[in-house]
């Protein structure tokens, strides 16, 4: 059904003015989106601005048939933090934090978007947003201010971020870093480990700081695969694997399975780790996993 | 050893004619020459003493035997012992204490392996569906009287789609219906599925407000939407989505049946491609564990209410999902969420978002309760429970009972307004 365009007449609940939307079909390989752009200035009389999407007053309709996962209209203007372009967007400011600061003994999530806003800039979309971050495991929060650049245009390059954060890294992690360290830099016991939770949520205590490496590993990849319709979360390790200490680093290979929000999908990846209290943790090598239809393993089902 | 130390207590009892080993204690008792050997031989043959026959450990020497001896010799004995200096060790202080310890452990793991009562059950933990489906056939034959089992027909692979009916009595009364587990991966759903169920018998006839939810209204609760994919997360692959059916000229495997519904169905926000997660199927209602549904509720005529239950990411959803034009009813649907939402957060402090689904979390077509809603089932709501990404699918168990008790706060918010503005 390619190239079959439809365009809507929609009415601004406000007032008389007809909208006119224009369908853009924008082919991005890997990951087809349907941006909308408005054809026409603010309807007049309106408080607001022309593209933000107030609760009750929301009336746009587009289609567009084609084979895509989702039809996405891109909000622009004040964001309502409780819908999912806000939170998109925070989500990848989580990544970018866990690339800069993550270790064994610090993994930082989302806790809450308290503002955003979204703008078109050149062939880019420019998000400011400002959040609470969680470090889960020494329960520390902090508010950050974001600016995201995801890129526009043909070919998928990873969003840039940046972010300052108040109070969040607040936690004392050095005593524990350097004792993790310590205990596994030496190559007579490498440690491995598999289905990290396992089915029933659970973990042996020292696995744990090997979860959260994957998962600060896992934020590499999630940062630079995402953009405005993708929602990354990892889901477990699947297994890890340490490898002889390499110039003071700590080597781990992971398995690890990610979960992307929009898609559904569980996607495999591969990742080659390090880590030191000094230098913090580094992918030196990322490899998608094919999706496998008809080739399950049993699940770990150890209680 | 267990059972063979209850024929030995039973024994014990029959022989002495004894209801009781209070204050009984079993003594090792070391001989370190002929001489005590033969001391102690004697004793054990002074019947008033009651010690019975000695078996020692070994025939070289030193050896040791363990001896019962009952409350009443123990200090005639222990004078003895202690006259003669023939070691001893106190190795059981008060053997009747120690029987009651293990039998209440024996009964305990016996209840961890088959429960015979809903009162057994551990709610606290995840199970299989064989232990779903029984715990379901017993809560009915608990409560025959509040509870019925309806079939409302099978899955892929055959296995019974089964609906709980708690209902006071009457004919066609007004209905809520709660389904968990129609994604079979999100475990946390049919582990508080089987909670509300208890729930709700535990409380009729005791909390006011679901009594009289009760009295005017049945509710239907469905636990394993999703049997088949419910069985395959336990037995091959714990992430397993959608429903089994194979999909003729594909390797893959399964429809996605929260896009398989007659709403928007075909239009963007599901995939027609079989191998994807979020796969529309063939056509709508092509999953019989959707059509089942669909023809229970066409038939049922009268429900207000529909939950449909997911996890995770902590939100409280109503239509639409396959179009931004927004429901006719939103002003209601948003301020009744709000209500529920605030309710759930009083326990424990979980936050929850809420909107449409469009909003609030992505497009997606062919939904459950855009379809329930534009049958005019007016309160049609979809929850995803705990938690926001950190364990995701695989939620600790522990986790089970505050969601499930802090979410049944907002489905009794929901309920009660249901009740509220239903004729």
């Amino acid at each position: 059904m390619d190239g079959l365009l439809f365009s809507d007449l929609t009415v601004w609940s406000m007032d008389w003015t007809l909208l006119i939307l224009l369908v853009v079909p924008t082919v991005v390989h890997g990951n087809p989106t349907v941006t909308v752009r408005t054809g026409s200035g603010p309807p007049v009389g309106s408080n607001q601005h022309p593209n933000s999407v107030p609760l009750s007053e929301d009336t746009q309709t587009t289609t567009e048939v084609r084979e895509v996962v989702v039809e996405e209209v891109m909000m622009t203007g004040m964001l309502n933090p409780s819908h999912y372009p806000a939170r998109r967007a925070a989500t990848v400011v989580q990544h970018y934090l866990n690339t800069r600061y993550g270790s064994p003994y610090r993994w930082i999530f989302l806790s809450k978007v308290h503002s955003g806003s979204a703008e078109d800039v050149a062939e880019m979309r420019k998000y400011q947003l400002e959040l609470t971050m969680q470090e889960i495991i020494s329960n520390v929060s902090g508010q950050c201010s974001a600016e995201l650049l995801f890129p526009g245009g043909e070919g998928q390059s990873a969003p840039q971020v940046q972010a300052s954060c108040e109070g969040l890294l607040q936690s004392n992690t050095t005593a524990q870093e350097e004792a993790f360290y310590q205990q596994h830099r030496a190559s007579n016991n490498m440690v491995s480990g598999n289905d990290i939770p396992d089915s029933y949520g659970h973990m042996e205590p020292n696995m744990k700081p090997f979860w959260h490496l994957g998962g600060v590993a896992s934020s590499f990849i999630m940062l630079r695969e995402s953009n405005e319709s993708t929602l990354y979360n990892m889901a477990q390790v699947a297994n890890f694997t340490q490898l002889e200490t390499e110039k003071d680093q700590l080597r781990v290979n992971y398995h690890v399975l990610l979960h992307e929000m929009i898609s559904q999908e569980i996607i495999h990846w591969k990742l080659l780790v390090t880590w030191s209290p000094e230098q913090g943790v580094q992918v030196l090598q990322t490899e998608l996993q094919p999706k496998c239809h008809n080739c399950e393993a049993p699940p770990n089902t150890t209680n | 050893t267990m059972k063979g130390l209850l024929v030995l207590t039973a024994l014990f009892v029959a022989v002495f004619g004894k209801e009781t080993f209070e204050g009984d204690q079993v003594l090792r008792i070391t001989a370190r020459d002929e001489v005590q050997l033969t001391l102690l031989k004697d004793l054990s043959e002074m019947e008033y003493l009651q010690t019975g026959p000695l078996c020692w450990f070994t025939t070289d020497l030193p050896t040791s035997v363990d001896i019962r001896v009952p409350f009443t010799s123990l200090q005639t004995v222990k004078a003895f012992l202690e006259t003669e200096d023939i070691e001893y060790f106190i190795m059981i202080k008060d053997l009747q204490v120690m029987l009651d310890e293990e039998k209440e452990q024996m009964l305990s793991s016996a209840r961890a392996t088959a429960p015979r009562t809903s009162d057994d059950y551990d709610y606290s933990n995840y199970h299989t569906i064989a232990d779903i489906y029984a715990f379901q056939d017993m809560l009915v034959a608990e409560n025959p009287n509040l509870v019925s089992k309806i079939v409302i027909g099978q899955s892929y692979q055959g296995r019974p789609l089964n609906v709980l009916k708690f209902s006071t009595g009457g004919t066609n009364k007004p209905g809520i219906w709660l389904d968990t587990g129609i994604h079979s991966r999100e475990w946390v759903t049919q582990a508080s599925g089987t909670w509300f169920a208890k729930k709700i018998v535990t409380d009729y006839g005791r909390d006011a407000a679901l009594t009289a939810i009760l009295d005017k209204m049945d509710i239907f609760l469905e636990i394993v939407t999703n049997p088949d994919g419910y069985y395959y997360t336990h037995t091959s692959n714990r992430m397993w989505r959608k429903t089994r059916k194979p999909n003729p000229g594909s390797s893959c495997i399964g429809t996605d049946p929260n896009r398989n519904w007659d709403a928007g169905f075909g239009g963007p926000g599901a995939s027609d491609s079989p191998c994807s997660e979020t796969y529309r199927g063939p056509k709508a209602h092509s999953e019989s564990e959707v059509k089942s549904i669909v023809d229970f509720v066409k038939s049922h005529g009268n429900l207000q209410a529909f939950v449909s239950i997911h996890s995770y990411s902590q939100m409280l959803l109503y239509p639409y999902g396959y179009t931004r034009t927004p429901c006719k009813d939103e002003s209601e649907l948003h301020n009744l969420a709000r209500k529920a939402i605030t309710d759930l957060a009083s326990l424990y402090g979980t936050s929850y978002r809420y909107g449409s689904i469009i909003n609030t979390i992505y497009q997606a077509s062919g939904g459950t309760i855009d379809w329930t809603y534009n049958q005019g089932i007016k309160y049609s709501y979809t929850f995803e429970l705990r938690d926001t990404g950190r364990y995701g699918f695989i939620l600790p168990a522990n986790q089970i009972l505050p969601t499930a008790k802090e979410t049944w706060l907002a489905l009794m918010a929901i309920m009660e307004h249901t009740k509220d503005n239903t004729n």
